[in-house]
């Protein structure tokens, strides 16, 4: 055998491994019983049926979506921002303020979280539905700082001082200009913002009440709570939900040419 | 005559508060004309232009255009125009688009929008292609595009910053008279930026020889190219021979000088005894000995390029470099022989030594 051979079975092993457990729960969520066996005894769309029948579930649903949107808007205007301050901006410390930035990303969640729960406490904002989008915000800024500080780097600095020179106002310069030729960054980074809030869970799980239970927080009280196959039908489109945005910045990546 | 359009006034620039990029600066460009800020890179050419469009901000003194100070006033509220080195063209907007821009900041209807465009095109002979992405269009199209960009919105003054220095000879040399002829049919005035002292002989009014943030010589192509001020500007402008000599007295309107190799020599020009540089054009420097000033010289080297043969010739130490028009019938120089050469005393300057060298 050649090693060229040995890397590749090793390399379907370790594929094998992190595959294995999402792939058994797609047949799992179309089981016709509640118990949880493989190969499922029948098929059925019931546990999909339940799960769409659940108000937990949709008013789980619908908060991942009302976070993950205010938490991609907030995100990504921010996070724009801050990437062209750095990038433009000539001041002393720009390097130690992205480094500030990027922080949440190396932070253990375990830490950010206890951190704002102390901090939220003391201020109320713990189990408030803007202090959970403040929290998210927070650890998706920095995907999008990047994504767009990616873009801006291909960006020609003279085409700011040409449309000055035309008579364009700072405000007119960056919206017809800088915006649309650094689109496909803050769109990447949008994405990168939403999959951040709309997976995330330990954050959730400190600072969400009850009222703000998001899916990942969802299933986790499912699973302590009740173990039947609706976990498997919402995990599975949580998992498809994942690879569409996966896919989506994917696509944006190649469309704006080595971004992300 | 006039106010002038643009006026410098003690303008410095420092980027460290130390080196000095530009020296206090004084200079006036007079309306409708063609002035070139000529100079090798790092010279402060380019910083002296970006100041005046808004770009970078002087450390000290003020800018007047039009009489009033603009040194404060945001680069978009100059109303220059300007033609940067690379084009700098938006790339996402088509060749139309690109016009348009300064139009719609200045809240143009349509109507004169589509009229200005139409017009720009035929002028930089870009009819056919308003569609077009900048990507989709060569070099030199890309260039008269951002000519057009910057003329469109009928400035008073244009700058442009090497803007022909990534096209290839050919193309360039067609520019070169393409914007010349711009200049006169638009009366605009237009101060221009280039290392290239051929660009800047063939289209200036006026030119500005910069050296390490200062002005080293003002004046037409022909003041610069016959007078050079400083030994920079004539060893910078065209080829020269800087000779090093003795000026033994002056004799009338001339000055006797002593060549290294010990001839003798007559330079209409004013200098005190001691040594100075005499500066002479190759073309200048004649064949045969029947001129006042004779001088024998061995042939080191002898290039024949069609309509001269370029010589190079020893004199004692030190080196010349002399241009023979082609003429039917004479003689080919050949490298080792000994040949007299002689200048009319008026082909020679004389400038203090040690000037800068």
């Amino acid at each position: 055998m050649t090693p060229r051979i040995l890397v590749g079975a090793a390399a379907g092993l370790v594929l094998l491994f992190l595959l294995a457990p999402i792939l058994a729960i797609l047949p799992l969520s179309f089981s016709a019983s509640d118990i949880l066996r493989l190969p499922p005894e029948g098929w059925s769309l019931r546990w999909y049926a339940a799960l769409l029948s659940s108000e937990r579930w949709l008013l789980a649903a619908r908060n991942s979506l009302l976070v993950a949107g205010a938490t991609t808007l907030l995100g990504t205007v921010l996070g724009t921002l801050a990437a062209l301050g750095l990038h433009f901006g000539r001041f002393p410390g720009r390097g130690a303020v992205l480094a500030l930035l990027a922080a949440p990303v190396v932070t253990p969640s375990i830490v950010t979280a206890a951190a704002l729960f102390l901090a939220y406490s003391a201020v109320g904002l713990a189990g408030t539905f803007v202090g959970l989008v403040l929290a998210h915000t927070v650890i998706s800024v920095p995907f999008v700082v990047l994504a767009v500080l990616a873009s801006l780097r291909s960006f020609d600095p003279a085409l700011l001082r040409a449309a000055a020179s035309l008579g364009a106002p700072p405000a007119a310069a960056f919206r017809r200009v800088v915006l649309p030729l650094i689109a496909p960054g803050v769109a990447a980074g949008a994405v990168f913002a939403f999959a951040t809030s709309f997976d995330e869970f330990i954050l959730t799980l400190f600072l969400a009440g009850p009222g703000q239970f998001t899916l990942p927080r969802q299933i986790y009280a499912a699973v302590r709570d009740v173990w039947d196959p609706t976990i498997c039908a919402a995990a599975v489109l949580l998992f498809l939900a994942s690879m569409l945005l996966l896919l989506a910045s994917e696509a944006l990546r190649r469309r704006g040419g080595g971004i992300g | 005559m006039s106010a002038p359009l643009v006026l410098f006034r003690r303008v410095a620039k420092s980027y460290d508060g130390r080196t000095q990029a530009v020296a206090p600066l004084d200079l006036a460009v007079a309306e409708g004309e063609f002035l070139t800020l000529l100079g090798p890179s790092g010279s402060g050419k380019t910083t002296t232009l970006m100041m005046l469009a808004g770009f970078e901000e002087p450390s000290s003194g003020e800018i007047l255009l039009e009489g009033k100070v603009i040194t404060r006033v945001p680069p978009h509220r100059r109303g220059i125009g300007v033609v940067f080195q690379n084009y700098a063209l938006f790339p996402h907007m088509s060749v139309a688009e690109n016009l348009a821009f300064p139009l719609e900041m200045r809240r143009l209807p349509r109507a004169e929008r589509e009229a200005r465009i139409a017009r720009a095109l035929a002028m930089v002979r870009m009819e056919g292609l308003a569609d077009r992405r900048p990507a989709q269009l060569s070099g030199g199209q890309q260039q008269r595009v951002a000519l057009a960009r910057a003329l469109i919105f009928s400035p008073r003054l244009v700058l442009m910053d090497e803007p022909l220095g990534a096209l290839d000879r050919q193309l360039r040399e067609q520019l070169q008279l393409e914007i010349k002829a711009l200049h006169a049919r638009l009366g605009v005035t237009i101060l221009y930026v280039t290392h290239d002292q051929g660009e800047a002989l063939t289209m200036s009014d006026r030119i500005a020889v910069f050296r390490t943030g200062r002005v080293e010589q003002l004046g037409t192509p022909r003041e610069i190219y016959d007078r050079p001020a400083t030994a920079f500007v004539a060893g910078f402008i065209g080829e020269n021979n800087l000779i090093p000599v003795e000026v033994l007295g002056q004799e009338g309107a001339f000055a006797r000088c002593r060549l290294p190799g010990g001839a003798e020599v007559l330079a209409a020009a004013a200098h005190p005894p001691g040594p100075a540089l005499l500066v002479l054009r190759p073309e200048r420097i004649l064949l045969g000995g029947d001129l006042p000033n004779r001088l024998f010289a061995t042939v080191r080297n002898a290039v024949f390029l069609g309509d001269q043969t370029r010589l190079v010739v020893a004199l004692g130490e030190t080196t010349l470099t002399v241009k023979l028009p082609h003429r039917a019938g004479e003689h080919a120089v050949a490298p080792g022989e000994r040949i007299a050469l002689g200048f009319a005393p008026d082909a020679a300057l004389l400038l203090p030594a040690e000037e800068g060298r």
